[in-house]
């Protein structure tokens, strides 16, 4: 077994306008099981990342506990991290996000680190629409402890041991919607062409914004009886439309014939096309969302994709009208404005 | 694109880019993991089927092999392909018990070989072991051809010459030396069977330069001085030299006066430095004894005074390119440079030259006199007469040669047995997963990011005082090792089956030099844009699976995989497997 990955690139590979090649936001080599869904998912953060090219040291990537949590060590390796406790990521990412608003927060959890131990967290970060990426790497079981069915596994769906599940699933995407998510994806590690452009998307939203990924656990749920496996997500995924992501200095060059696509401008520039967006969805509109979601769920098909976006977020720090400057920038007379501000405050109280 | 066809044994053997390089196809990788694993005798072995001269070709190949070598696309320098090749041979046990047997009963069918350089001791160590009774005449006092005479000792010592000469002329051939064969008529009188030119490029050419005649006694033509000195007819040089010519005979010239008493020993070269023929490595070994390099410099004219050499002079000029690259030294105009020369060699080249063979034996000549010769059977247009080595196509080196006479010996097997000489034995191959474990190689896939390690050097002090001192001390078994590891062992194939694959993108993710690519199926131009990374070495090939489930294909770019297995260790599937492809060229009697 390899412990080291080799040193050698590709010698063409391309650097992005930071001069970066996507070796550069790499992360240390996996440990996770041949074949994990969670790797491909890192590989397409990896990719995100590189053409975004967002500075590595302005990304602080956290997570719970479980295979999923452990994957951030296997990307963006120049980037923050913290490895939090078990369904407890929501709360150190809004700490970290209320001291310091300029990063891009990358919250990497699994189905069970959410939808069990922690989903209040997840509800009540997904209420309070923190401006952060929320990955759930969602493979209907607790890999880590060896593959016990999830929150998110579906009735009937059994796993490696054979037994079906005899509960009714939790839907992360539904869930979010209900709470007040703004904006809802998801995907299948299997798939980067849809991935890729979702993560962008997240990291260009402001609000909390949630991909839910199907990520096949290969040792433990990827039997034929599971509703979790490579094989059964290929054939029972559909998808909303076909997304691409634009990022803000690139000139939008291509034509395409109005109706088919719709373009959508994110608060920072950068926009997101939509092309042959289902019909019966308008993914701006929530009740819509809620709808489709429903029906692909009742008639057991995975809808995968943009599902909802909130055009008009506002996010905890505008809510809260906090520092426009992080915590860290603020010197002593920010922090001490002095006896006759003081004053003031007390006079407005009285 | 189609889908790749694996069962043909040119596309792995395409992979193994060395061996591939390599005029005799030697199995480079396999010997250099034997080296790995302190098996040299073995080491030596692979090499001796391959390229019959190990310990010779480890101190002096031309080495194709290492401009090929995978590691040059990933980072600065090839593996020390050639220098481990003699680590092999100078830490071998006996091998005697290992050479082949030679029939005591004959078959019956006898060979002439003319000529004793490497082309026909090739062809010698091929028929031999098959019971064919071989004559071999050469002019020189013994075996080796230009091996002998052009190659100084302090590249390669004679002991080492003479050892692995006489594993082929022990074969019980029967060998008639400091003959002079002067008419094929009269050998193909005596009613061979077959007969085989190996007698090289032999002629040196000369430079008819205003003053020449005058000069005469202290103009010397390179590879005739080289052949004297070798067989110490000269014991001195003057102490000016000046050595004209930019290959590799200049620099063996250069590098012997400085042996032979030359104390300002120059080279004057025409052409740029970059541009001239001798081998990088020749040049920085001329250049560490102190032998300073005149580039775009053109021979004019012997400065003789009072019936003696005083020097030379030579016109500056600067080289222009047309368009297509094509290249005119253009005079830069200044003053004629005079250099002061004692001694003067020539060393612009050698041609062949047959003025023994007669032109009504059936033999066809072209318009530079050269024999028409197959250039896959090394048949002439006589059928019983063949050529192989430099006397084919020109001058070349060792290892062509001896890929020459390899085929050449099949050809004169074939033709001896009445057989079609264009039916070519397959190569004979061997490939075999090197799976040991869940994750576990039975090769070191572990990529070895250190540099090439350099070869010791002889003292100065010590080398140009003697002209038999090795200049090269060779890597000792340490340095070897590691060298040796640097080998990305390429033969040591990535193996794809669809049927096994999941589509769960591992292999894609894991990969350090993104070779691997699902997709849709195109043409190779279009595939080539669209793969993880751009697939812009045209040499070397994408593989290509059938369809796999969601139609789209597996693409790999062969051009920088390092051979290191991690795809098949992610492979939840194991629809990678590394398998190791071992390619033998077929020899006479296969
Ligand atoms: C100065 C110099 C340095 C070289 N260094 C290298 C090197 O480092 N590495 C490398 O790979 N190559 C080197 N070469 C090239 C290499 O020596 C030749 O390519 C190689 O030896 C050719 O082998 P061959 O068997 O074709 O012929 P040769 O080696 O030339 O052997 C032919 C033999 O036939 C004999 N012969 C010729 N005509 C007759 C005749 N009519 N009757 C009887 N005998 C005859 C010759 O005397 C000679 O012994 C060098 C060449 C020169 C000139
Ligand atoms: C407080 C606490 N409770 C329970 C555990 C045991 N535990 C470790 S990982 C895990 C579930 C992980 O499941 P998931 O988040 O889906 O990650 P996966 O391994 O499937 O990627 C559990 C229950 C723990 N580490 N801490
Ligand atoms: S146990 Fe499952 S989730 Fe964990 S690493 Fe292995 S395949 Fe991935
Ligand atoms: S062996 Fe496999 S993982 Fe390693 S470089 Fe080659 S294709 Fe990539
Ligand atoms: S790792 Fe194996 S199963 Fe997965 S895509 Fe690669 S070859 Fe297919
Ligand atoms: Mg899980």
């Amino acid at each position: 077994m390899s412990y080291q990955l080799p040193k050698f690139r590709h010698p063409d590979l391309p650097v992005n306008d930071l001069g970066y090649t996507r070796a550069d936001y790499e992360g240390a080599i996996s440990t996770l099981c041949a074949g994990c869904g969670h790797d491909s998912i890192s590989g397409a953060i990896v990719r995100a990342c590189h053409e975004l090219s967002i500075e590595p040291h302005k990304i602080a990537k956290l997570s719970g506990i479980g295979c999923s949590s452990k994957a951030p060590t296997y990307f963006l390796g120049n980037s923050h991290g913290f490895n939090s406790v078990h369904g407890r990521m929501p709360s150190v990412v809004t700490g970290a996000a209320l001291a310091n608003r300029d990063m891009l927060y990358m919250g990497v959890s699994g189905d069970g680190d959410t939808a069990s131990i922690g989903m209040g967290q997840f509800a009540h970060v997904a209420r309070r629409n923190l401006n952060m990426v929320y990955i759930v790497m969602n493979n209907g079981c607790y890999g880590l402890t060896k593959g016990q069915d999830s929150a998110t596994a579906d009735r009937g769906s059994a796993s490696k041991k054979g037994d079906a599940n005899i509960y009714s699933a939790i839907d992360l995407c539904g869930t979010a919607l209900q709470m007040g998510a703004t904006f809802v994806a998801r995907s299948f590690s299997g798939d980067k062409e849809q991935l890729i452009p979702l993560i962008k998307a997240a990291i260009s939203h402001r609000g909390f914004a949630l991909i839910d990924v199907v990520s096949p656990c290969v040792t433990f749920n990827n039997n034929t009886k599971s509703t979790k496996s490579y094989e059964f997500v290929r054939e029972h995924a559909e998808a909303t439309g076909t997304i691409d992501f634009v990022p803000m200095h690139n000139e939008i060059t291509t034509e395409y014939q109005p109706g088919h696509a719709h373009e959508v401008t994110m608060h920072d520039g950068s926009s997101i096309r939509l092309y042959k967006m289902d019909e019966s969805l308008n993914p701006f509109d929530r009740r819509s969302a809620v709808n489709v979601l429903e029906e692909h769920r009742s008639s057991g098909n995975i809808l995968t994709g943009l599902i909802y976006m909130n055009l008009d977020s506002r996010d905890l720090h505008e809510v809260l009208e906090t520092s426009q400057r992080p915590l860290n920038a603020l010197d002593e007379s920010d922090l001490c404005p002095g006896n006759k501000m003081l004053l003031n405050i007390n006079a407005s109280l009285r | 694109m189609k889908p790749t066809d694996t069962k043909n044994p040119e596309y792995f053997h395409k992979v193994v880019d060395c061996q591939y390089a390599c005029p005799a196809h030697t199995p480079v990788p396999e010997y250099i993991r034997l080296i790995a694993a302190e098996r040299y005798t073995d080491a030596y072995m692979v090499n001796w089927q391959s390229n019959v001269f190990p310990g010779i070709l480890g101190r002096t190949c031309d080495r194709p092999c290492e401009p090929a070598c995978r590691r040059v696309r990933v980072e600065e320098e090839p593996v020390a392909i050639c220098r481990l090749k003699r680590v092999a041979a100078d830490n071998k046990d006996d091998i005697s018990d290992r050479l082949p047997e030679i029939p005591s009963k004959k078959n019956g069918k006898r060979v002439a070989l003319i000529g004793a350089g490497p082309a026909s001791l090739t062809v010698a160590r091929g028929l031999a072991p098959l019971g064919y009774s071989i004559d071999i005449y050469d002019n020189q006092f013994a075996g080796g051809g230009m091996m002998r005479s052009q190659i100084p000792s302090f590249r390669l010592p004679i002991e080492v010459l003479d050892e692995e000469v006489n594993y082929v002329l022990d074969m019980g051939l029967n060998a008639t030396f400091d003959v002079q064969v002067d008419s094929l008529k009269e050998v193909l009188d005596k009613d061979y069977d077959a007969v085989f030119v190996g007698t090289g490029a032999p002629r040196g050419k000369g430079l008819n330069l205003p003053g020449l005649e005058d000069a005469m006694p202290n103009v010397h033509l390179g590879i005739e001085w080289l052949a004297s000195v070798a067989f110490e007819h000269t014991k001195s040089i003057g102490k000016r030299v000046l050595v004209l010519g930019g290959g590799n005979t200049a620099m063996d010239c250069c590098r012997t006066s400085r042996r032979m008493g030359g104390e300002d020993v120059r080279v004057v070269v025409r052409s740029p430095f970059d541009e001239m023929k001798a081998s990088p490595w020749e040049k920085e070994d001329a250049a560490s004894e102190g032998i300073p390099i005149y580039n775009n410099h053109v021979p004019k004219e012997f400065v003789v005074e009072d019936g003696k050499l005083k020097g030379m002079h030579f016109e500056k000029v600067e080289a222009h390119y047309d368009e297509e690259g094509k290249r005119t030294l253009v005079p830069t105009g200044e003053d004629l440079v005079f250099m002061e020369a004692d001694d003067v060699l020539m060393a612009i080249g050698q041609e062949n030259s047959f003025p023994w063979i007669e032109r009504d034996l059936g033999i066809e000549f072209d318009k530079w006199e050269m024999p028409v010769v197959d250039k896959v059977t090394f048949q002439s247009t006589n059928e019983r007469v063949f050529f192989g080595g430099d006397s084919a196509f020109g001058p070349e080196n060792i290892i062509t040669a001896v890929a020459h006479g390899h085929q050449a010996a099949v050809s004169i097997d074939l033709f001896c047995r009445g057989e079609d000489v264009l039916k070519r034995p397959p190569p004979i191959v061997n490939q075999s997963s090197q799976k040991m474990g869940v994750h576990e190689w039975s090769y070191d896939n572990a990529v070895a990011n250190d540099l090439r390690y350099a070869v010791p050097h002889a003292p100065l002090s010590k080398t140009l005082k003697n002209r038999k001192v090795e200049v090269e001390l060779g890597f000792d078994v340490d340095t070897g090792y590691k060298e040796a590891e640097r080998c990305l062992n390429c033969d040591v194939q990535t193996v794809f089956d669809e049927l096994r694959c999941i589509e769960c993108d591992a292999c894609v993710d894991i990969c350090p030099t993104d070779c691997i690519t699902f997709t849709n199926n195109g043409t190779e131009e279009d595939l080539r844009q669209r793969l993880e990374a751009p697939a812009n070495n045209l040499s070397q090939d994408l593989y290509i699976s059938a369809d796999l489930p969601t139609m789209r294909v597996m693409v790999k770019d062969e051009n920088v995989c390092l051979h290191c297995g991690l795809c098949a260790e992610r492979c939840p599937t194991t629809a990678w497997d590394m398998q190791k492809f071992l390619y033998n060229v077929s020899k006479a009697g296969a």
